[in-house]
């Protein structure tokens, strides 16, 4: 064990000092026959040398996106980081603290989420944003209780078409207090929400109304047109928004959002086996008190010069416990490091080639599809995933693909009884013009 | 004084990261209704100047591999570099969650093989690693319980009863569940009396949330008698195991008769905390709960893993996939280097060092609850502040000078100008030493020459933040030049 | 510790001042003192009904959150606006010029079941 620093002399001192003949003697308030049976039954310690070459031969058994020709979206892409990113992210003095309480202690990470804060409200035109909640899902179940909360009213209405991981995380936090959660069908051709059923739907029950955009079949919806109805029924507008889109897309802050949540996982984050990845999360003013999560604001020392804390924290656990506006306390600090440093080293010009690479890489990617004979399932106008329908099991498909070097999907059964002969399919940057080629030459076979 | 943002040096046209040349306009791909009119305000800066701001901010970063950081209740111990290196391969780090099963093998039996353990180390049935975080990890528990009331149908069992000491996230994960919180005052002894539980339990509980070793950093000795009591009433037990580092092979919480516990991996199994996250909350629970856990389940079937999304009874998900994995990687990591041995050994060595500084200090600080404590002591800074005016803020932000992160403050709440102390195993005696030597000066100070500590700290890059226009006046963004 | 006489009092330290047909309520220095330095105060706008024993608004301090509990029933004709913006007047000021609200009560004699000043600093000196 190499992270035990202590000599057998120095466990002895202790000992003395304590007036203690054993360490025994600290644990005896744990009944023996507790204590008898607490050895686990774990395989035996390895050097670190030992470890590296077992861990290693484990990770061989999975293939990875330096493997596999990544076509796969569903909320992960395959995005290029910039080395700068992991540099700064693998700094002991951003890896190992805690959450910044002591302010004249942390004002490195402190600042560091402030500019985080600044890029995510100018990313989505939102006046505020906090430091980071768990991931894309579980932020729109915080907003969607925040909606609840604030407005007083007991349903929340949300896109079928929104991420069916979002989706079953949102009921999952909302049911429980008796909050509803109802799903707004999706426009057969043209896999848009389907704002016609929306208008019947609204009442005076309502408490917001959730849209993905562009939504998870990659489809873009009607947003302005959504917020307006939601309004005008008296709910809030939550749009759930894809980061690097938002440097093509018109912001959710222009088109009336209330609250802003998206998975940051594209923003620099290694794609990680599905986490850790990064909830991002802004609102209007009027929200402010109600915010889940930490929020790093701006002030004075005793010298009054600038620095930095942790802000607002009367919401939290530790002051208002059974009535805090949320459970979430550690958060995903680093993630949002992550993104805030991959936002900076790309800047607004660097993260419209990317967006617009991606885009310009998928529609080349439909257009060699259906030029192959392949079909696409929805009309409607995307970026950079679209949804395509596929002869036979989409399944199979994707497991086959897979033998031939190609992640595609994920696909649409599991989620979509209707679209189980469909799958996702997403283009980034990375992807050449030869990759393209490579895949549509595969699906045709 | 803070240095300037990375929007105040940003410079029109600066670049870091070029990418290949579009080739074509977003109004050719994109209809023109859904485009933005003017860019993002992201900061234009080139490499260097990103290297050097983040090399300024970090130095301003107390952290555990520079300090000393005996922050109660949080583990701060130390992080191997190996699991470093391990999480960041790209072996685990570039896998798409998408992946078909026969393709992510190694991954799926490394986590089935840290539910195995887990489940060993906490004498649970079964493991969840879904829950990305402590809080998480209660409230998936919490709902748990729910869904089991449910499907008993005791739907009348509305009420949780959490000890007065216990972390706030325990009763904002009640409420989280739509159920009510029943505040339990400890008993003389900073335990639960199992008199005041008695009175307490009803027809109407769902569960006791307890914390074991409590924040106070006491074992709750009468825990085989609680969980009787409240399984006798028909109400569930939940263990808060923020504190496990106490009990590593010297106590299982399954065997106390705890139904559900969460496991703070970047607590007890050395994950780091990443200045907020992003840590991770597995959860275990009994065999009869196993039904209810979030979808979908890791299951071996002729030795290959697969996903099992056919779970009628679970209460769906709580977060996106499977949970945070590179976190899950870097505590498979530790377990295996450890043992069963080194976790063992682990406990003893943070039980040792914590009880060695309450009995080097509890003649000048005092010690609300006398006698031997687990993985963390909790002082109290009350006979100073009544004698000197020097509160327990003013002796936190002391340490700061002597390069030493304070221990938590103000917590528990049932201890006046509390000082919570959790040093964990990883400390070198010497530092221990010198930790205690800082504290026995810093009391001498208080007396000989208050106002130094009231104005602490004074070697920090700023001085003591005005928390309290922050939050009169908050400034949550960057408001230009 | 002393109070003054000419009002009555909360267990939960809010005040009440009867003048002519309406009460004055906020709350006590030993509740300001309390609490510390107050960063946000929410009240409710006048026309709004209270209840007694119920809260009417919301105070904040950096360490604490607690609900202002209003001592009568009845509807509130008036709000100290300006101090929303002025929060030291709350720990500076508690007895006059950081009153909160006015209420119009549905029935003056729930008064007499609050404690007078002599009953409140015995109340005050056991939770201290």
């Amino acid at each position: 064990m190499p992270w035990l620093p202590h000599t057998e002399r120095d466990r002895r001192e202790m000992l003395e000092a304590l007036g203690v003949d054993s360490v025994d003697e600290l644990f005896a308030e744990i009944p023996e026959k507790l204590r008898e049976s607490a050895r686990p039954d774990l395989p035996p310690p390895l050097t670190e040398m030992e470890l590296l070459d077992h861990a290693g031969a484990l990770a061989a058994q999975n293939r990875t996106l330096d493997e596999l020709t990544c076509f796969a979206g569903g909320g992960i892409y395959d995005h290029f980081i910039p080395a700068i990113v992991h540099s700064v992210t693998s700094r002991p003095e951003f890896v190992t603290p805690y959450t910044p309480y002591q302010a004249e202690a942390s004002q490195g990470t402190l600042q560091a989420m402030f500019e985080y804060q600044t890029m995510i409200c100018e990313l989505t035109a939102m006046p505020i944003a906090n430091a980071s909640l768990y991931d894309g899902a579980t932020a729109l179940g915080e907003a969607v209780l925040l909606a609840a909360n604030s407005t007083r009213r007991s349903r929340a209405l949300v896109s079928a078409a929104l991420s069916p991981a979002a989706r079953r995380a949102t009921r999952t936090y909302c049911e429980a207090t008796g909050l509803e959660v109802v799903e707004i069908p999706w426009d057969d051709e043209s896999g848009q929400t389907d704002l016609g059923e929306l208008a019947k739907m609204l009442d005076d029950e309502v408490a917001c109304v959730a849209l993905q955009q562009p939504n998870y079949f990659g489809v873009l919806e009607e947003v302005a047109e959504a917020g307006e109805q939601a309004h005008e029924a008296g709910a809030l507008f939550v749009a759930m928004v894809e980061p690097i889109s938002l440097a093509l897309l018109t912001p959710p802050g222009e088109y009336g959002a209330d609250l802003v949540v998206g998975e940051g996982q594209p923003l620099g984050l290694l794609p990680g086996y599905g986490g850790p990845l990064l909830g991002i999360f802004a609102c209007r003013d009027e929200f402010l008190r109600r915010m889940p999560g930490r929020v790093v604001g701006r002030t004075v020392d005793a010298a009054g010069e600038e620095a930095y804390c942790l802000t607002l924290q009367t919401r939290e656990q530790h002051i208002r416990r059974g009535r805090a506006t949320s459970n979430i306390c550690t958060n995903e600090g680093l993630c949002a490091l992550a993104a805030a440093v991959y936002m900076a080293a790309l800047g607004p010009e660097g993260l419209r080639e990317v967006a617009l690479l991606g885009a310009e890489r998928a529609h080349d990617l439909r257009e060699k599809l259906v030029a192959a004979g392949l079909e696409p399932r929805f009309a409607g106008p995307y970026v950079n995933e679209f949804v395509l329908r596929v002869a036979g099991d989409a399944e199979a498909l994707v497991r086959e693909l897979a033998g031939a070097g190609y992640l595609v999907g994920p696909t649409l059964a599991r989620d979509y009884e209707e679209l189980d002969d469909c799958l996702l399919l997403a283009a980034t940057e990375r992807r050449t013009v030869e990759e393209i080629d490579g895949l549509v030459a595969a699906m045709r076979s | 004084m803070a240095d300037p943002t990375l929007f105040d040096i940003s410079q029109r046209g600066k670049r870091c990261t070029r990418m290949p040349a579009p080739e074509k306009g977003a109004e050719e791909l994109i209809p023109a209704q859904h485009l933005r009119a003017q860019a993002p305000g992201l900061p234009e800066v080139s490499e260097p100047e990103i290297a050097r701001h983040y090399a300024t901010l970090a130095a301003q970063n107390f952290n555990v591999d520079g300090h000393f950081y005996p922050l109660g209740s949080c583990t701060m111990k130390y992080n191997p570099k190996v699991n470093e290196a391990l999480a960041a391969d790209p072996g685990w780090a570039r896998l798409h969650p998408a992946t078909p099963e026969e393709h992510v093998q190694g991954a799926l039996r490394l986590m089935h093989q840290l539910e195995a353990w887990l489940c060993a180390i906490l004498g649970m049935d079964a493991v969840s690693l879904q829950p990305p975080a402590g809080a998480a990890g209660e409230f998936t528990s919490l709902r748990v319980f729910r869904a089991w009331h449910d499907s008993q149908g005791n739907t009348q069992r509305t009420r949780v009863i959490v000890p007065d000491t216990a972390h706030g996230t325990n009763p904002a994960s009640v409420a989280r569940c739509g159920w009510t919180v029943t505040v339990l005052e400890s008993g003389d002894d900073g335990r639960v009396s199992p008199e005041a539980l008695a009175d307490a339990l009803d027809d109407d509980v769902a569960a006791l949330m307890l914390t074991n070793p409590n924040t106070l950093g006491l074992f709750e000795a009468q825990v085989l008698q609680i969980a009787e009591m409240v399984h006798d009433a028909g109400a569930l037990m939940y263990c808060d195991g923020a504190n496990m580092n106490a009990l590593l092979g010297h106590g299982r919480p399954g065997e106390m008769g705890f139904d559900a516990v969460q496991v703070n991996l970047h607590k007890t199994f050395s994950t780091p905390h990443g200045g907020g996250g992003p840590g991770s909350g597995p959860i275990g629970v009994t065999a009869e709960l196993e039904p209810f856990l979030p979808v979908p389940r890791l299951v071996e079937q002729d030795g290959r893993l697969a996903w099992d999304w056919d779970r009628p009874e679970s209460i769906g998900k709580v977060q996106s996939w499977f949970g945070n994995f590179l976190v899950a990687v870097r505590a498979w990591a530790y377990i295996r280097a450890c043992g069963a041995d080194g976790l063992a050994q682990v406990a003893r060595d943070a039980v040792l060092a914590a009880n060695y500084i309450r009995a080097s200090l509890e003649d000048v600080y005092d010690l609300p609850y006398p006698g031997a404590c687990m993985h963390e002591c909790v002082l109290s800074a009350r006979t100073i502040a009544e004698e000197t005016g020097v509160r327990a803020a003013d002796i936190a932000k002391r340490l700061l000078d002597h390069g030493i992160h304070p221990p938590t403050m103000y917590f528990p709440l049932i201890v006046d100008e509390a000082l919570m102390i959790e040093p964990a195993e990883t400390e070198t005696k010497a530092a221990l030493d010198r930790f205690i030597e800082v504290m026995r000066e810093i009391a001498r100070e208080a007396a000989a020459d208050p106002e130094i500590l009231h104005d602490a700290p004074h070697s920090t890059p700023v001085r003591r933040v005005d928390e309290v226009k922050a939050a009169r006046n908050p400034i949550l963004r960057w408001q230009g030049r | 510790m002393e109070f003054p006489e000419d009002r009555r009092y909360t267990e939960t330290h809010e005040w009440a001042k009867v003048e002519d047909d309406l009460v004055r309520v906020g709350i006590t220095s030993f509740a300001a003192e309390q609490l510390g330095d107050v960063i946000y105060l929410d009240l409710p706008e006048a026309g709004t009904s209270v209840r007694q024993g119920e809260p009417f608004g919301e105070i904040e301090s950096v360490k604490a959150v607690s609900d202002l509990i209003s001592p009568v029933s009845g509807e509130v004709r008036e709000v100290n606006e300006p101090l929303m913006d002025d929060l030291d007047t709350v720990s500076e000021d508690p007895w006059e010029a950081g009153w909160m609200i006015v209420v119009a009560p549905d029935d003056p004699s729930q008064l007499e079941a609050l404690m007078d000043a002599a009953s409140y600093a015995e109340h005050c000196e056991e939770e201290a």
